[in-house]
């Protein structure tokens, strides 16, 4: 590989881990503040890409739309329709423990994927939407890549900088009372759904934002696009890896996740073409059992929890 | 038409049933939803495979090996994760359960390939009653009896044996089950063992009405948390008759709705139970 090969797929490499580490930042709201049970990511991760599809690309008749607005909206009302979703899945569950959000999550990200695949109106089927346009593709040409990798980056440096700004709040404090010790902020007069739906909430906008940025940059999904319950799971990894309740762990736990799951494919690479079934197979066989071992053995991550001081905030 | 799909329903919910009772139990028991319960059942089915198909062993044979197999496999998982992961955060041993779900349907992919496979290939000309009113297949008759056999097992093991009466007892309440002297580690190894014999049973039969796939059980996973949530957490009977309920409105449903749409009638039914009566039918209060 040449040099410039070489910085080529380190773009298209961290173009990704971006990607995820929206995700793992927007878990680490619900997850690792607010302490929600989120197993249906991969919805909220559809329901966002298909959104913006629909929103930015140009009039068609295999699917809703093509209302040709620009990429900015798309990514806004992505993170909104997700929101939105969010909403209704937790007016039922979130008052309830929170093993009934994680079965209700997966059962709306299968749903959602039935959807997909069998309402051809609105996402024209198993065949996707393809052509979602990449912003200034045509003006930047062959150095596309890096561009889109700082849009990236600005998307995580603003949910990063929110999402700190929020735990340090007085809103903040309560989330994470409420995670510790439930009954105790209720007795102090809060309203303990409200504030866990508000995280629950804002997560899933910053999902659905996640999954419009992997649409505009593979320009292509379709339901087969990717396995629901493996990018699901990686988010998960990142997130306990770098330790739960910790932005800053979020993303290098997105980072080394990432590194860890594309030197699998390096590994499994090597294995005769005949076996590529076996090969992803072994995969998913590999991080599984990486991350069974770092929760018997390293549960807290890497980086552990941050202190939040009650002092740092600055409201 | 309307009676056809109720008979199908019967057929799939008994299967929904037999996974779902261990199900409720280990949630009630160990306070965790399980989720590799699913695949679980899978891996039954392929062990049933491995015995009946390759190693050309009797259907009975098969079944059985194939049972403890799993049982075992349950245990195993317990004993290296879930024992340890319990004490902390009940999120912690759910996304433990989601990981061994994945490696266990990954074990699957690796060692029997994607196709979908059959314990027989031979086409069974099904049974027609009155006039054509009424069609089931001598298969459908096998997996009703061995359904029942195994219903009224579970029963007879739960109301007449002292570790069938502590299992009852601990996921009512494991704090004064503890109190009365009960052995709980003890009983939680064999809830766990009960929980793959059923479990393997469920996901054979359901391979012995269709055929075998990796992803058979994960897709009946929203199906067994509907039917114990449905039933109330714990309860072994609850969960039966969730499983009744549940399968028979997926077959019924597709009277009205697209069947694609089969999976989202399980969760239409758990989130309205979840709305009005979050403990379920025969479930004790939940916070």
């Amino acid at each position: 590989m040449t040099l410039g090969g070489i910085f080529s797929y380190l773009v298209f490499f961290l173009i990704f881990t971006g990607i995820y580490a929206v995700m793992t930042l927007a878990l680490n709201m619900q997850r690792g503040f607010a302490g929600l049970f989120n197993i249906g990511i991969a919805g909220f991760w559809a329901v966002g890409s298909y959104t913006s599809a629909i929103m930015t690309t140009p009039p068609s008749a295999e699917h809703l739309g093509g209302y040709n607005l620009p990429f900015v909206l798309g990514l806004l009302a992505a993170g909104l329709v997700a929101a939105l979703l969010a909403f209704l899945i937790g007016i039922p569950t979130i008052k309830l423990r929170e093993d009934y959000l994680g079965i209700a999550t997966i059962g709306i990200a299968e749903i959602i994927r039935l959807v997909i695949k069998n309402e051809e109106w609105l996402s024209n089927g198993v065949r996707g939407i393809a052509g979602i346009p990449k912003p200034m593709a045509g003006f930047l040409g062959h150095n596309y890549n890096i561009f889109f990798l700082l849009i990236v980056v600005l998307i995580i440096a603003i949910f990063f900088y929110l999402s700190e700004k929020g735990i340090n709040s007085p809103w903040g404090r309560v989330l994470r009372a409420i995670r510790e010790e439930e009954e105790v902020v209720k007795a102090a007069g809060k309203n303990v759904v409200r504030y866990r739906m508000e995280a629950f909430v804002l997560g899933a906008f910053m999902m659905g934002v996640g999954g419009a940025l992997y649409a505009h940059f593979t320009s292509f999904i379709s339901p087969e696009a990717f396995k629901p319950m493996q990018a699901t799971f990686l988010v998960w990894i990142m997130l306990i890896i770098g330790g739960s309740a910790n932005n800053f762990g979020s993303l290098v736990g997105a980072l080394l996740t990432w590194g860890i799951w594309t030197g699998t494919e390096f590994l499994t690479g090597m294995l005769p073409a005949a076996y590529t079934t076996q090969a992803s197979a072994l995969r998913v066989i590999l991080i599984g059992v990486f991350l069974e071992i770092i929760l018997l053995s390293r549960p807290q991550g890497l980086f552990g929890e941050k202190k939040y001081s009650a002092s740092s905030s600055k409201s | 038409m309307a009676v056809q799909l109720f008979l199908n329903g019967v057929i799939l919910g008994s299967i929904i049933a037999l996974g779902a009772i261990g199900l409720s139990l280990i949630y009630g028991i160990l306070k965790f939803g399980h989720f590799a319960h699913g695949d679980l059942m899978t891996l039954g089915a392929y062990f049933a495979f491995l015995f009946k198909v390759q190693l050309a062993l009797p259907f009975w044979l098969a079944f059985i090996l194939a049972a403890m197999l799993t049982a075992l496999v349950a245990i195993i998982l317990n004993f290296v994760l879930y024992r340890h992961l319990r004490k902390r955060d009940s999120v912690i041993v759910m996304i433990s359960s989601v990981g061994a779900a994945l490696i266990i349907r990954n074990i699957i992919l690796l060692f029997w390939g994607p196709q979908n496979k059959f314990y027989d290939k031979a086409i069974q000309m099904p049974i027609i009653l009155g006039d054509g009113f009424l069609r089931i297949k001598e298969n459908q008759i096998v997996i009703l009896i061995l359904a029942l056999i195994l219903v009224i097992a579970v029963h007879l093991f739960l109301t007449r044996t002292k570790l069938g009466k502590a299992m009852r007892a601990m996921a009512d309440n494991i704090d004064l089950a503890q109190i009365t002297g009960i052995n709980t580690e003890r009983v939680i190894i064999w809830t766990w063992a009960m929980s793959g014999v059923l479990t393997a049973a469920a996901g054979i039969l359901l391979a012995f009405d269709t055929h075998l796939t990796p992803v058979m059980g994960w897709n009946l996973l929203l199906p067994l948390f509907a039917a114990v949530i449905l039933g109330g957490i714990g309860s072994p009977y609850g969960a039966m008759f969730g499983g009744l309920v549940i399968g028979i409105s997926q077959e019924m449903s597709t009277l009205v709705i697209s069947a694609a749409y089969k999976p989202a009638v399980a969760f239409t039914i758990m989130i309205l139970m979840l709305i009005i009566k979050p403990s379920g039918l025969m479930g004790k209060k939940v916070s």
